[in-house]
């Protein structure tokens, strides 16, 4: 996809993003001074807490991955929305009041409280840079997607940026994250989602969108010559090739010397051939779209209505709409996705996205990427159980999570802030299925990239309100990849080096060795932000919440509630909840198409973990405990 | 890594009970969102019907988890101030 650049995005977007670090650095340097970064924190409003919680939470999964997900395969998208927001009863119910009863704040602490044992520090050490790491993923990702519409930069380049940038925040001067820097990010993204939202609204649904000064392309529909079933001509155009992909009739005409291909289908007994959009990549990594270079722009953005249907009559545009009839629109009519089939031709590696005539009715249903309804397999019904498990558990087992909590004047404060932060939450992801709608039916979606959604519609309606939400997305972006570098590289330098391996190193020693791990991290966060590049963020973090939930979540929970918890059970724990996790998700059908195989060939159907790896996780945690109850006797005896 | 607390929190001798508290609204929510769960694989077409207006199942229960999670919040903080108060009649918290 090609984007102009727009000089005007880009100034607005380098004020906001220095505004946003400038503040950082600010409040870092002022934090510096004090006692503790805590202890400003207890002075500090608990409405203020709870916005900054929300600017916390909300991360690019949450923006840029929800809203591309339900532009994508519609109310799917949403199910990740109710998810994550699920997650923090768990976490507000379950964990944060019980740990606080223990006086620990983070999951290493509270984890280690009881034992004092070198075998949980490792552990939690590498469960805590797993964790990390998966959710560093979905980040770099989501920075790529913001800079190739933004700065017209391919998406590595925006990965190695934020990378550098990052690297050099960390290096240098140490990131503190602060409350006020959150509060007016949250803030921020909330009124400018609502804005978005509003737009949509007053835009309505139109068969032909073309919001700003986007045109709405028309599909070509050519009358093809059939004879045995094999299309021998076609006016104006020389047929190269004929073929079926996953039993979808494709054709490739040629006409001055461009390739383009086409769908046969059936339109009312005739057969036509449909345009479809292509990307051809040949051996040395050249790409062609729709046929030609990516600078003539013959690649669009897409996602339409065929049919909207408004208190029972079918119209052509609706004008200006509220939420309710917004969605019931959209129900009663049907729309245009763009579905993608991958396959050889010839030399060339070949992806064409064909119209895939979606009733409005399937798009507002779980069941198109997560299939539950006519049709499943068990196993599908077993992967979308197991997704909904991990967003349910995931949050809570977060390692980083409820530190927030804990930073208010007084527990009442703690808990009003969490639940502003819930409601702030909760309507921000209610707003994202109007703008995950809105961009599927706006014709703005970019099909190489599902991530581009939200920013992309905001690019539709104005380059001023498309700049600030970018910066918003981008300014998150650094922040969050700051916090998990730092807490990553804390793992390793802190945890593992001092703590576990027990090096009496001097203080220069071991920032010295917090650096080079931060370095260190940053640059695979990169490498694998490149790698994963075109894959839905909130896929990304729904497998980080997978990993976190079967990795910590038992090991907490019985901590927390079950005396009879050894330490050799919860190393037990940890270790198989993220070994089961990972295997897993290594050796599913999307890893095994990033690995270049056909997903199909997968050794399983399961895309998420949580359903085995926390059951196991669960079940290890029990018995390993059971069977090591002499420790436990040792262990109060010396206590006593 | 160092983490500690903000501020001292004193006694509280409410936690048990807020503890308890939590546990039980941890499973009233829990039932509702395994229900929604639990009608998407074994009765996947009842997600279709329409409950309220002409919005389906599906986008009414999703919306309503959210809503509901607030609503839980709120009745839980208010709860566990009067625990708090009534406990912690001589202590800080």
């Amino acid at each position: 996809m090609i984007y102009g650049v727009s000089y005007i995005a880009i100034v607005f977007f380098l004020f906001i993003v220095l505004m946003v670090l400038g503040l950082s650095f600010y409040f870092a340097r002022k934090t510096k001074s004090a006692s503790n970064y805590y202890a400003a924190g207890g002075q500090i409003h608990w409405a203020t807490n709870g916005i900054a919680f929300a600017g916390d939470y909300l991360s690019a999964a949450s923006f840029l991955g929800i809203c591309g997900m339900i532009a994508m395969v519609g109310y799917d998208g949403f199910l990740y929305a109710v998810g994550f927001l699920a997650g923090w009863i768990v976490a507000l119910f379950l964990v944060a009041e019980p740990m606080k009863r223990l006086g620990k704040y983070t999951f290493t602490d509270a984890l280690n409280a009881k034992f004092k044992s070198r075998g949980i520090t490792l552990v939690a050490a590498i469960s805590t840079l797993v964790i990390s790491i998966f959710y560093l993923i979905p980040q770099m990702v989501g920075a790529g997607a913001l800079i190739t519409p933004l700065l017209g930069f391919p998406h590595w380049v925006g990965v190695v940026l934020v990378g550098i940038i990052v690297i050099f925040i960390v290096a240098t001067a140490g990131m503190t994250s602060t409350t006020y820097v959150q509060f007016i990010k949250g803030g921020l993204l909330i009124i400018f989602s609502t804005i978005l939202t509003i737009y949509i609204f007053n835009n309505g649904l139109s068969l032909k969108p073309a919001i700003g000064d986007m045109e709405f392309p028309e599909y070509m529909v050519l009358d093809p010559e059939i004879e045995d079933g094999k299309i021998i001509s076609v006016e104006g155009y020389t047929v190269q090739n004929q073929m079926e992909v996953k039993s979808i009739p494709i054709v490739k005409l040629q006409k001055g010397g461009v390739d383009r291909w086409f769908n046969l289908v059936d339109i009312d007994g005739v057969p036509k051939l449909v345009e479809m959009l292509s990307i051809s990549e040949n051996e040395s990594g050249n790409k062609l779209y729709n046929g030609e270079p990516k600078e003539n722009q013959k690649f669009y953005q897409v996602g339409h209505m065929s049919k909207i249907v408004v208190d029972g009559k079918e119209v052509d545009k609706t004008g200006p709409i509220g939420p309710f009839k917004f969605l019931s629109a959209i129900e009663g009519g049907e729309l245009v996705r763009f579905s993608e089939l991958k396959f050889k031709d010839n030399d060339l590696k070949v992806s064409v996205f064909y119209q895939n005539f979606t009733s409005g009715k399937d798009f507002l249903l779980p069941g198109l990427k997560y299939k539950i309804g006519k049709g499943s397999t068990p196993w599908d019904k077993i992967d979308f159980i197991s997704l909904m498990l991990a967003l349910f558990l995931g949050t809570a087992a977060l390692p980083h999570i409820l530190i927030r909590y804990y930073t208010v004047p007084s527990q009442r404060d703690a808990r009003k802030s969490t639940i502003l932060a819930i409601g702030a939450i909760g309507a921000f992801y209610i707003l994202t299925l109007f703008m995950g709608l809105g961009a599927a039916v706006s014709g703005v979606f970019d099909v190489e990239s599902s991530n581009m959604a939200a920013p992309l519609l905001a690019r539709g309606f104005g380059i001023g309100i498309f700049s600030i939400i970018s910066a918003i997305a981008f300014a998150t972006i650094l922040g969050t990849v700051s916090g998990l570098i730092i807490a990553s590289s804390g793992a390793i330098a802190h945890d593992l080096i001092d703590n576990y391996m027990n090096k009496n190193q001097t203080d220069k020693q071991k920032v010295k060795a917090g650096k080079i791990a931060a370095f260190s991290v940053g640059i695979l966060a990169i490498a694998l932000g490149i790698s994963f590049k075109g894959m839905n963020v909130s896929f990304l973090v729904g497998w980080a919440f997978a990993v976190a939930a079967s990795a910590n979540l038992p090991a907490i929970l019985f901590i927390l509630f079950w005396k009879k918890t050894t330490a050799k059970g919860v190393i037990a724990s940890i270790s198989t909840g993220i070994v089961t996790a990972l295997g897993i998700i290594l050796t599913s059908p999307t890893m095994w198409d990033r690995y270049g195989f056909d997903s199909a060939d997968a050794i399983h159907r399961l895309e998420n973990p949580a359903i085995i790896s926390f059951t196991i996780s669960v079940l290890v945690v029990y018995f390993v405990s059971l069977a090591t109850q002499k420790d436990n006797i040792k262990r109060l005896k010396a206590e006593s | 890594m160092q983490h500690e607390s903000a501020v001292e929190l004193g006694v509280d001798l409410a936690s048990k009970k807020k503890a308890r508290l939590g546990v039980w609204f941890f499973f009233i929510y829990f039932f509702f969102y395994a229900g929604f769960v639990a009608i998407g694989v074994t009765n996947y077409e009842l997600l279709g019907k329409k409950v309220i207006g002409e919005q389906n199942l599906a986008v009414v229960y999703g919306i309503g988890l959210i809503v509901f999670a607030v609503v839980l919040g709120i009745i839980y903080n208010w709860l566990c101030t009067r625990y708090e108060d009534a406990l912690n009649k001589e202590e800080t918290i």
